[in-house]
């Protein structure tokens, strides 16, 4: 940036412009600055999120394309250090966390520069792959176009089986298209091909996304700053919920190889070179070296036991916990003095008590710090497991 | 919740959740008498303490019928009882366990049928990780820490989901768990939590040598770190080396030296043991050559086995 004084602000300013984080500050009645409670704001925050998720069929099996605008508008610099730095370092938080979420799924990368989409990456299950052809490809040009994008995207996902969950998130920071034909036509060949698209905008609202998101039944949402991004990218990781007309229930057939022994060689599939160690296909007997993957012999999907049972706490949640309002028992004596998780202390210095929830199964007490981590992360009520 | 990468920890200290098995129905049939099992276990968890005077541990009883913490060495109350600290351990544990067992026994409610009689090794893995996602909370430098399962029940098939949801959650958190498991068949979810979570897992031959295994598996853990490598590393111990109390003495003593300093280990696949002789040390005996030509990630390898274990 060559101007140094816009509007009259120094460069070092200019940071500060939009956040003021004085102003956010709260007195009390007598005039003493109130600590911002950061704990209940988030906790409030994850109460609500909590509370929108259901038990209703979702797709585990997903293939998705990340299309990626390496238009010219990707180099402002309104998201620091510019809107492409900051997308690519947020794919690839968000690849570790889909597959960490998702592990029988593919993604596969798309580009969109100088008006052409370009295919970055084939549809494939290794984090690493896909996070090493984005980093190494990052420069801006062109014209953005989607109506190209969403056409070399379905040309792609038409070939996924039909138990696969076709699902298409575009990362768009562009405010025009340059397309070669009509767009509504991409559009309703997209819905009809059951493919899935969202947008994620990082400029402003264009209706044209919000059309492709509302027919193709997906979400359009636009970043206001990094952080915003951040979040709203992450909402794509856990699995959609499913059609219910297009989601039929079929039997898929995989496989669950042996590992061979290290002094065992033979060729593997992936690297065409010799090689102790890896899995043998129960089928054809071809090696691979790392699974998930599909056996390019005979085409059978390849897993371990492990990756399903990544997916099983989304057959299985656990029930929100109930919020203890601390007025309301009377009888305090009722509540324990601990966190029955983490051995936390439920009591404020004061002996007044503070914000803890209940199972509604076992009617233990937890601390809401091991309830996010609880209904996040872990998937187990530790009261639940520690009785029969 | 912090992202993995982003944890500090503080150099050479550790924090130790022990989950011990305290389920009646394995004990009572069990060759080492639970007794003697925990004496074992008392002098490994004081040789902890001696190490570092910032060391933490922590212990949790996984009964048949529920699960409870029943030691930690950072609460107040656990400093001041006794003459000493190394004394206060051994009473308030001994005290808590009693307390547990009991507690235990009366939430009974039938015999379990069949031969399996596990134990809620879900819940107290649960626990344990609330825990220490607590010390992660508590502030920008913490303990490293470790979960270590003293276990001898057979897996219990009801509990594969929610001891693999805790397994997931161990490997996202960077949280070791290492097993020494003293049952009669190999136990399937520990091999697979140590194989995930990149800890040990040790299955003891001789019981009665627990305490040496213990401290093995710790300088397992050790050796790993401070040849900062990921190379097959073979352990070699003069089986000689436990007939006389005095070379005893001079393992036992380096093994308290370097327990637990830091934990970055991968996995670890420990086949067997074997003994060397004192003065043969092994990251000076290869050459700079030879020790970059070992690159293979993903196995070091602990081989040997173990003759006569005396009584110490």
């Amino acid at each position: 940036e060559d101007e140094d004084d816009v509007d009259g602000l120094e460069a070092w300013e200019r940071a500060y412009a939009d956040e003021r984080s004085w102003e956010s500050l709260q007195e009390d009645e007598s005039g003493l600055l109130r600590s911002i409670d950061n704990k209940a704001l988030y906790h409030a925050q994850y109460r609500r999120r909590l509370r929108a998720a259901s038990r209703i069929q979702k797709g585990l099996i997903r293939y998705l394309c990340i299309v990626i605008d390496l238009s010219r508008a990707a180099s402002e610099t309104d998201f620091r250090p510019s809107r492409m730095a900051v997308v690519a370092k947020n794919v690839e938080a968000f690849i570790r966390e889909f597959f960490d979420q998702n592990p029988l799924s593919q993604i596969g990368l798309v580009t969109i520069k100088d008006g052409v989409a370009n295919c970055l990456t084939d549809l494939g299950g290794s984090p690493e792959s896909h996070i090493k052809a984005l980093m190494g490809k990052l420069e801006c040009s062109g014209d953005s176009s989607l109506q190209n994008a969403l056409d070399l995207v379905c040309g792609y996902l038409e070939q996924i089986p039909s138990y696969g969950h076709r699902e298409v998130l575009i990362l768009n920071s562009a405010l025009s298209t340059c397309d070669p034909g009509d767009i509504m036509e991409t559009i309703q060949k997209c819905k009809k091909s059951k493919v899935r698209c969202s947008v994620i905008g990082l400029s402003a609202e264009i209706f044209i996304c919000k059309h492709i998101c509302q027919e193709t039944g997906g979400l359009y949402s636009v970043a206001v700053d990094e952080s915003h991004f951040k979040e709203l990218i992450l909402e794509h990781a856990p699995p959609p919920p499913a059609i219910a007309e297009f989601a039929i229930a079929n039997l898929i057939k995989m496989g669950f190889p042996q590992r061979a022994a290290e002094n065992v060689i033979s060729i593997c599939l992936c690297h065409k070179e010799a090689r102790g160690g890896g899995y043998t296909c129960p089928r054809c007997k071809a090696r691979v070296c790392e699974l998930p993957t599909e056996c390019r012999i005979c085409g059978l999907t390849l897993v371990s036991s492990p990756h399903l049972a990544r997916s099983y706490h989304h057959l299985f949640p656990i029930a929100p916990f109930d919020e203890v309002t601390p007025v309301l028992s009377s009888s305090q004596h009722k509540l324990p003095k601990s966190c029955f998780g983490c051995q936390q202390s439920l009591l404020n210095p004061g002996n007044r008590p503070s914000l803890s929830v209940e199972c509604p199964r076992c009617k233990q007490f937890f601390c809401i710090d091991c309830d996010i981590y609880i209904h996040e992360s872990l998937h187990n009520c530790p009261g639940c497991e520690s009785f029969r | 919740m912090a992202s993995a990468p982003s944890k500090l920890y503080a150099d050479d200290v550790s924090l130790l959740v022990v989950l011990l098995d305290a389920n009646p129905f394995f004990w009572s049939a069990s060759s080492l008498p639970f007794s003697k099992f925990i004496s074992h276990v008392i002098s490994f968890l004081n040789s902890v303490l001696l190490l570092n005077q910032l060391n933490q541990i922590v212990v949790i009883a996984t009964g048949h019928n529920c699960c409870d913490y029943v030691y930690d060495s950072s609460s107040p109350a656990s400093r001041s009882a006794g003459t000493g600290k190394l004394s206060a351990l051994s009473v308030d544990l001994l005290e808590k366990l009693e307390e547990f067992v009991c507690r235990d026994e009366k939430l009974l409610k039938k015999e379990p049928e069949g031969s399996i009689a596990s134990s809620l090794l879900s819940g107290s893995l649960s626990m344990a990780l609330c825990y220490i996602q607590r010390v992660f909370r508590s502030g920008p430098r913490h303990p490293h820490p470790r979960i270590l399962c003293l276990h001898g029940s057979q897996d219990g098939p009801e509990q594969y989901v929610a001891i693999m949801n805790a397994i997931f959650s161990a490997q996202r958190s960077m949280v070791p768990i290492d097993s020494c498991f003293i049952g009669a068949q190999n136990s399937a979810f520990l091999q697979q939590a140590s194989y995930i979570t990149g800890g040990v897992y040790l299955k003891p031959q001789l019981l009665e040598g627990t305490f040496q295994y213990l401290s093995f598996l710790a300088l397992i853990c050790i050796l790993v770190d401070s040849c900062n490598c990921l190379s097959p590393l073979v352990l070699i111990f003069a089986h000689r080396a436990f007939v006389t109390k005095k070379l005893l003495t001079w393992a036992t003593s380096v093994l308290y030296a370097c327990l637990y300093s830091a934990s970055t280990t991968r996995n670890v696949q420990p086949v067997d043991l074997f003994l060397v002789s004192p003065t043969q040390r092994l990251p000076q005996n290869l050459t700079r050559k030879e020790r970059r030509e070992i690159h293979k990630p993903h196995s070091l390898y602990v081989c040997g086995f173990f003759n006569e274990v005396p009584v110490c």
